[in-house]
């Protein structure tokens, strides 16, 4: 009897081994699956980090020095699972962009905010790439230390705070896209109220709220924007009960902040209208989509990338507004009020010829403190640490830990 | 005001409508001595084969079955393990989540984008009964629902019919409180283990699928985001009882809705305002859980306690 038991136990250890296994390869196989395509043969990469090394050598003194085109070995990290639309999406279509120029490039995805991003980086830069896109804004002590360490490696982290002289920042003003859509709503609702589902205060989130509903009063003065807070950047269940909640509550335009359009499918199904959020949904929700914020990062990645090649690459603080292109608004679908994409196109134009600065004029917040005066306008320093919400917010900014 | 509460009360139902199936489920394994933790997993394997069939074959009924059938296929494995290889149910049904929810979100890698056609929802989607649904207060949330809401109701209360006025729901409660009497009894306890499991995966499978296929809808990584644990915490709330699962599913699926409703409001006490933090209401389901698991214990009913032999293995020869 005991043998048998015995034996039972150990059968039911090696299953759970097995399973075990099994379960954690079934994640990471997703991510290389994905990446597979781009990887390059083994010989390939060899040869390269074996370049890579070369020059190393040759230009340690100097620092950075410009890498040929056939040796630029570039990684994309990305905190989310890149899916089909949503902010990491918008990251990976800038990577392809490359691809089809024919740089060597690859991605890493769902990589967490922790050591696990280092250790990833740390392995690429073993395989030899030497140029690293860190894409999520948690990433910046460990962006910090490694480029530290690779004084060699061309590292770019977006939204991040620190340059260093081989790391460079970049993010986009879509606060200025931001603008645009609101303009879109203010024009389109007629309950005067748009649901706004958003994942932290964080001052990046808070200053896109802002934006948006200034755009959304400089054509509607009395319109209000719920906000509505998940606390996650990815839920689902919780984007599409918050959705729900505001259509319920009098909102008839519903956008989200998110990387998933589950908020706007509700909106959808309870007859409301749809703004996207970094990637067109004109394909997901085509009778109630009006517009989107969106990103263009190809424009960005494509021309950081030549300037590594042309040795005019500088570790400075990029803001690219709607001028770059990096930055800029889906076309205004048919499903909008009539003359509302004359109206964004002309405010687009007005905020390309610096003629208008979204934050600029007399902006008082949702308490009726004044916080800007009329020949004001917010520094790109305050935008970036707003904490407070405009006139016509309803909504809250509750401390955050995180 | 009162179409508010209505609107509230029909989204609290359907948000509450997967809790419901996965509890039923799990409290019918529970009810045979079996804990199983899987229930995540099996939500998550559910979601995305009911998705995906729903999105090949544009029948809602096939998708279901489908759903539930791969829950079915998962639980057999914890099964397996737990009842006749006698492993620990905790560690097996903890490695099943683990396992399933790897598989589910590597199977449903590339289908992030699809979309289940409009003559699909529609045959899915939230139906109005004719006038019915127009009664204030609590038309909507009882008459204007999709199908599947029905249906959960409608497994819930037999699976209390059967718990508590059929022959084999007796039975399983014997297997549950004490194996070795329903040995005696001639009992075939090894059965009933694996059918309860068995019944408890499948419905596990089609709560997964209720939320890619009804609430969400569309397949989404890691769609389900803890609702299984919840569904395990519902059990306990709902002290073994699946009519009971009924009200508390419903319960803490307004709670989702309700931090919504709080946020934003604060509450002038003194001068100060004093806002509850939204973080604070996401914690709700499993401080009420904590409360009721505490309330059963020093209680003391015998109707509110858990099965007797609830998460231990029976060895037949130990008697």
């Amino acid at each position: 009897m005991r043998g048998k038991k015995k034996f039972a136990i150990l059968a039911v250890l090696l299953l759970i081994l097995v399973m075990g296994f099994a379960g954690c390869s079934g994640g990471s196989d997703a991510g290389a699956d994905g990446s597979a395509g781009d990887e390059p043969s083994a010989g390939a990469s060899e040869e390269a980090s074996a370049d890579a090394g070369e020059s190393t050598g040759a230009e340690a003194g100097d620092g950075l020095a410009p890498i040929a085109k056939e040796n630029i070995k570039a990684a994309f990290i990305y905190g989310s699972a890149v899916g089909e639309e949503g902010y990491s999406y918008a990251h990976d279509l800038g990577r392809e962009a490359l691809a089809n120029e024919g740089y060597e490039v690859t991605y890493v995805e769902g990589i967490p905010e922790t050591e696990q991003f280092e250790k990833t980086v740390r392995d690429l830069i073993n395989e030899g790439y030497n140029v690293i896109y860190a894409t999520s804004f948690g990433y910046g002590p460990y962006v910090e230390k490694l480029a530290d360490e690779f004084p060699n490696i061309y590292f770019n982290h977006a939204t991040g705070t620190v340059t260093k002289t081989n790391l460079s920042t970049y993010m986009g003003r879509l606060y200025q896209s931001q603008y645009l859509a609101g303009i879109a709503a203010g024009l389109k609702t007629e309950s005067g109220q748009i649901g706004y589902v958003a994942s932290f205060p964080l001052p990046e989130v808070v200053s896109q709220i802002n934006a948006f509903t200034l755009g959304a009063r400089s054509v509607n003065p009395s319109a209000t924007v719920n906000v509505k807070w998940t606390n996650s950047w990815y839920d689902p269940v919780t984007e599409k009960s918050a959705g729900l909640e505001l259509v319920n509550t009098g909102s008839d335009i519903v956008i989200a902040y998110l990387d998933t359009m589950s908020a706007q499918i509700a909106a959808a199904e309870k007859g409301a209208w749809a703004i996207g959020c970094s990637t067109s949904g004109a394909k997901v929700l085509p009778d109630v989509y009006l517009t989107a914020p969106i990103f263009n990062w190809a424009n960005f990645y494509t021309k950081n990338v030549q300037d590594i090649v042309d040795g005019t690459w500088k570790p400075d603080f990029q803001f690219l507004g709607l001028e770059t292109g990096v930055v800029d608004i889906d076309p205004l679908t048919g499903n909008n009020a009539d003359g509302a994409a004359e109206k964004v196109a002309a405010a687009k134009e007005a905020i390309i010829a610096g003629e208008l600065n979204v934050f600029g004029g007399e902006i008082k917040d949702n308490e009726g403190n004044a916080k800007v005066p009329a020949d004001g306008a917010l520094t790109d320093e305050e935008i970036l640490t707003i904490n407070w919400f405009v006139e016509g917010v309803n909504g809250k900014i509750e401390a955050v830990s995180e | 005001m009162i179409q508010d509460i209505a609107l509230f009360l029909q989204t609290a139902i359907i948000m509450g409508t997967p809790l419901l199936l996965a509890t039923v489920g799990e409290i019918l394994t529970e009810k045979a001595g079996h804990i199983n933790l899987g229930v995540e997993g099996m939500m998550m394997i559910g979601a995305v084969t009911g998705f995906l069939v729903g999105f090949a074959t544009n029948d809602p009924l096939l998708a279901a079955l489908a759903a539930g059938m791969s829950g079915f296929l998962s639980s057999q494995i914890f099964a397996f393990l737990t009842v006749s290889l006698k492993a620990n149910q905790l560690v097996a049904g903890f490695v099943l989540t683990i396992f399933l929810t790897g598989l589910a979100n590597l199977i449903g890698s590339n289908y992030g984008n699809a979309t289940l056609s409009s003559e699909f929802t529609q045959k899915i989607g939230a139906v109005a009964v004719p006038g019915l649904s127009r009664i204030p207060l609590i038309g909507p949330a009882l008459f204007h629902q999709s199908i599947i809401v029905y249906l959960g109701i409608f497994i819930a209360v037999s699976a209390w019919v059967y718990l508590n006025k059929t022959r084999f729901g007796l039975s399983l409660k014997v297997v549950g409180e004490n194996p070795s009497f329903a040995d005696d009894a001639g009992i075939p306890v090894a059965v009933y283990q694996y059918v309860h499991i068995g019944i408890g995966g499948f419905l596990s499978g089609m709560a997964g699928a209720c939320l890619t296929l009804v609430i969400v809808p569309r397949w989404q990584e890691t769609v389900t985001a803890g609702m299984g644990w919840i569904a395990i915490a519902l059990v306990i709330f709902a002290t073994w009882n699946p009519s009971r699962a009924i009200f508390g599913a419903y319960l803490f699926g307004a709670l989702k809705g309700l931090a919504f409703k709080f946020q934003g409001t604060s509450i002038e006490i003194g001068g100060a305002s004093l806002s509850l933090p939204s973080q604070i209401l996401d914690l709700f389901p499993y401080i009420i859980t904590i409360a009721v698991l505490i309330a059963i214990t020093l209680g003391k009913r015998r109707e509110n306690q858990p099965p007797r032999w609830l998460g231990k293995a029976y060895f037949r020869e130990e008697r």
